[in-house]
């Protein structure tokens, strides 16, 4: 609170007793928010708490059920985006709102372009504002190349040059380090620091504790839509903001491990390429084992597992399943060899989301039901949709409900009764738990380690090191595109895996912390 | 009131087309006494079945997030074929075989360019359907074709026990399209497509392969349409079939299909059929103007698919 302007005691921005529901789920239950001039906030919860939503809604995206919104001590009620902006709300969103084909300055100026008496735009103009933004905020940024072209750390300063350009009030950041590398996330911080001086508020969401510590001056902590707890960043401790994300000690909400006795090979794959220009990666899947991918984001992860099932062309591979050559081809060879794939995004790569529940979970099991004549035996199918929503406890009033109408959990069990329903005993799951609250989050580990229990063998990846570390029985780390090395015993934990993640392995790196670094092509990350 | 019928409409997208046809029939009714007559009625079926036909592979197409556009042109094309092998002396079998096999030919190779080469089914058919109006065009040197066995009206202008052929023909082309579309697990697979092609190619479903078969389907429906209009003017018409996709487009729509894909069934493609024929005719007994009637069946169309956003889940 040191830092922050005390002109006004006056919020520059406060919500009080925000609810707001969606159909089947009550995701903002009362939600308080203070922001101050030059206070850079942070909003902290578990994903499903609610801070999304708490975005949306001061972002004029949804609209509250219930509750206040003051700005500047007026109340206001936004009835769009456009309108936030207009009174000063920016919102750097994790998936970026750029025009990849358009260079920094046009995206800056993208709709209101300023133009002379013959309705031409000003480029030169633009161009000056636009360096002068830049200048503000102490980073250099190519003006002249697409801005597809510059990398995430770089795209985001257009963004954040794009909210100073619209004089934004109160910036809010939705996870804008989840894909930076450290250096790149000091600069940012750099970036934020100057804004508070000026006076903007911040508001700034993010998973890693250890940034929160470093620039936050204030912290709203929210668990399943209601807050659990407002505390100056001086004075609280790591462990204590955990608790209370949590409600309970996280390490309680990972199934034990098996025991890593004898394990037979199931999988053996070599010559993997995430892209053409990256090293190979070779590995050994064991039946009945969780076999972590970590890295950072774009580090190559999922396109490898792509790459296996045959999804992504990768000439040259090698796969053997029970000691035999398999060819993977495409996802259906895959599927047929009995590798089944959970995407990532299980909105637009999982789900049919408009179709029921039955639809998705026998989509690529309706040989099973289909009887000699080629016609859908639509008894059976209903009566093992049925078995298998009850196994997985999936939560909805019947097969018929679409899936669309489903919480992030119940989603991704539909997802797992999918490839259950196949029996494929290889199961890549890419990021299982995004989205989902805890209680679904404990449910779903459970199942997966019951599922290595029965033998089948599981490929997780994840970004959350926690659940990498608490759910895995060895760890495949990426670094660039490739594996950089595959840990297991006391050398599975989150030091060595983040070590391994942000460097080729040799040595170990510090925070990181280099504030007259240039943002370069230093570190690929793919946007 | 408005939410029953939106449920309704959720669980059937033919619900709306049928309170259209029924509410269309009804007013024609009124409009003119001659409407509900059996001579009528026989007339409307026979007018809309090489529509109605042509439909259903539309139907697939748009279906799984495509469209057809060639199916007019092959329908030229294969009704050419087939009338000058005829008229050559080939033996019918032959000859409707061979039609038959060019609207597959046409089928495989759109669905070919579609799936395997990724192009984009409007250009591709596009281009499919100036190939096959050439082609039509060179076969007959621009000429229709006449001099075709007296058997071959039997197909366009006969009767089934009392039913007219083009009706019978139609009837069955619906009820296999149906059976695959809501009885085997194609259908499942082609409305998945249309949903979320990802989704289903990540399942480890080869969508490239029913896509395919789609646009196959379409190109067969094409050809049977192209014979039976064949038959019907008892000579082969190069130039015949012209804008024909656009009213199968149509039928497709007002069907209550999306145009997206994902959403839609062919009953509900029977019934737009039937909405576009009813209007057609009625609009011709009342002695409307085609200048005029094409003005109403564009507004229809408009009409139509605004009442359906109305009421399509998720909307205000």
């Amino acid at each position: 609170m040191t830092e922050m302007q005390s002109s006004s005691a006056l919020p520059l921005l406060k919500l009080q007793g925000i609810t707001k529901s969606f159909p089947g789920v009550k995701a903002l239950k009362g939600v308080s928010l203070e922001l101050m001039r030059g206070e850079i906030h942070a909003l902290l919860g578990e994903n499903g708490a609610g801070k999304s939503t708490i975005i949306k809604i001061i972002g004029g995206i949804q609209r509250q059920d219930e509750g206040e919104m003051v700005l500047d001590g007026e109340t206001c009620h936004f009835t769009s985006y456009r309108d936030a902006i207009a009174r000063g709300i920016g919102i750097v969103f994790q998936e970026f709102s750029l025009v990849p084909d358009l260079d920094a300055v046009d995206n800056i100026f993208l709709g209101r372009e300023s133009r002379n008496a013959l309705g031409l735009s000003r480029r030169a103009a633009m161009a000056r504002q636009a360096a002068g933004l830049f200048e503000r905020i102490g980073v250099q940024i190519d003006l002249s190349v697409p801005v597809g072209r510059l990398s995430v750390a770089e795209q985001q300063f257009v963004e954040i040059a794009k909210a100073l350009s619209l004089d934004v009030r109160i910036l809010i950041l939705d996870e804008p380090t989840a894909p930076l590398t450290p250096n790149e996330a000091a600069l940012l911080f750099r970036v934020m620091r100057q804004l508070r001086v000026e006076g903007i508020g911040i508001i700034f969401v993010s998973h890693h504790l250890e940034e929160i510590f470093e620039i936050c001056d204030r912290i709203t902590i929210l668990r399943d839509g209601a807050n659990v707890g407002l505390t100056p960043v001086a004075s609280c401790t790591m462990d204590h903001l955990v608790e209370m994300m949590v409600g309970r000690r996280i390490e309680n909400s990972f199934p034990p491990k098996a025991d890593t006795a004898e394990r037979s090979v199931l999988l053996t794959a070599r010559h993997l390429r995430s892209r053409s220009d990256a090293a190979m990666s070779d590995f050994d899947l064991h039946a009945g084992e969780i076999l972590g991918f970590a890295g950072l984001v774009g580090s190559g992860r999922t396109e490898t597992a792509l790459a296996l099932i045959g999804a992504l062309p990768c000439p040259g591979k090698n796969v053997t399943m029970h000691g035999r050559d398999v060819t993977l081809s495409d996802p259906a060879a895959a599927l047929k060899a009995g590798i089944g794939l959970l995407p990532e995004n299980r909105k637009t790569e999982g789900l049919i989301l408009p179709f029921s529940i039955r639809d998705n979970i026998s989509i690529n099991n309706l040989a099973q039901y289909t009887r000699r004549t080629g016609l859908i035996d639509r008894r059976k199918e209903r009566e093992k949709t049925a078995t298998l929503m009850r196994a997985l406890q999936v939560k909805a009033p019947d097969d018929e409900t679409a899936t669309v109408t489903l919480s992030g959990g119940n989603q991704q069990k539909v997802v797992i009764a999918r490839w259950l329903n196949r029996r494929c005993p290889i199961l890549i799951f890419d990021e299982p738990t995004r989205g989902i609250d805890v209680g679904a989050k404990a449910e779903i580990y459970r199942l997966m380690r019951d599922l290595t229990g029965e033998g089948y063998a599981i490929i997780m990846i994840s970004s959350e090191l926690p659940e990498i570390v608490g759910m895995c029985d060895r760890v495949a780390v990426f670094y660039r595109g490739a594996i950089s090395t595959i840990l297991e015993g006391d050398a599975l934990n989150a030091e060595e895996i983040m070590r391994h993640a942000t460097s080729s392995g040799t040595k170990p790196v510090g925070p990181g912390y280099a504030p007259h670094h240039p943002i370069g092509p230093g570190a690929p990350l793919h946007a | 009131m408005r939410d029953s019928l939106m449920a309704l409409s959720r669980r059937s997208t033919a619900f709306l087309p049928a309170m259209g046809l029924i509410v269309v029939v009804i007013g024609m009714m009124f409009l003119n006494s001659r409407f509900l007559s059996l001579g009528n009625l026989e007339n409307i079926g026979r007018q809309v079945s090489i529509n109605a036909i042509i439909s259903v592979g539309m139907t697939f197409a748009i279906l799984t997030g495509g469209i057809d556009l060639s199916v007019g042109a092959t329908m030229a094309l294969t009704g050419t074929l087939t009338a000058g092998l005829l008229a050559s002396g080939v033996s019918g079998v032959v000859a409707i075989v061979a039609g038959i096999g060019a609207g597959m030919v046409f089928g495989l190779g759109n669905g070919l360019c579609i799936a395997g080469l990724r192009m984009p089914p409007i250009i591709v058919t596009l281009a499919s359907m100036s190939i096959a109006r050439g082609l039509g065009l060179i076969y007959t040197n621009g000429y229709p074709v006449t001099g075709l066995p007296d058997w071959f009206g039997f197909l366009g202008r006969g009767t089934i026990l009392g039913v007219q052929t083009p009706i019978v023909i139609m009837a069955l082309t619906f009820v296999v399209a149906y059976v695959m579309l809501e009885k085997m697990p194609i259908g499942r697979y082609i409305f998945a497509i249309g949903g979320n092609e990802d989704a289903v190619r990540l399942s480890g479903i080869d969508a490239r392969r029913y896509k395919v078969i789609v646009y196959l389907v379409s190109g067969v429906t094409a050809a049977i349409a192209g014979i039976l209009l064949s038959s019907r003017l008892m000579s082969g018409q190069p130039n015949a079939g012209m804008g024909f996709e656009l009213d199968a487009i149509a039928a497709v729509v007002l069907g209550g299909t999306a145009i997206s894909g994902g959403r839609g069934s062919i009953i509900g493609t029977l019934i737009g059929a039937l909405l576009l024929g009813v209007l057609n005719n009625g609009l011709n007994l009342m002695n409307i103007s085609p200048y005029v009637q094409n003005v109403i069946k564009g507004a229809i169309i408009l009409l139509a698919i605004f009442i359906s956003r109305q009421t399509r889940p998720g909307a205000r």
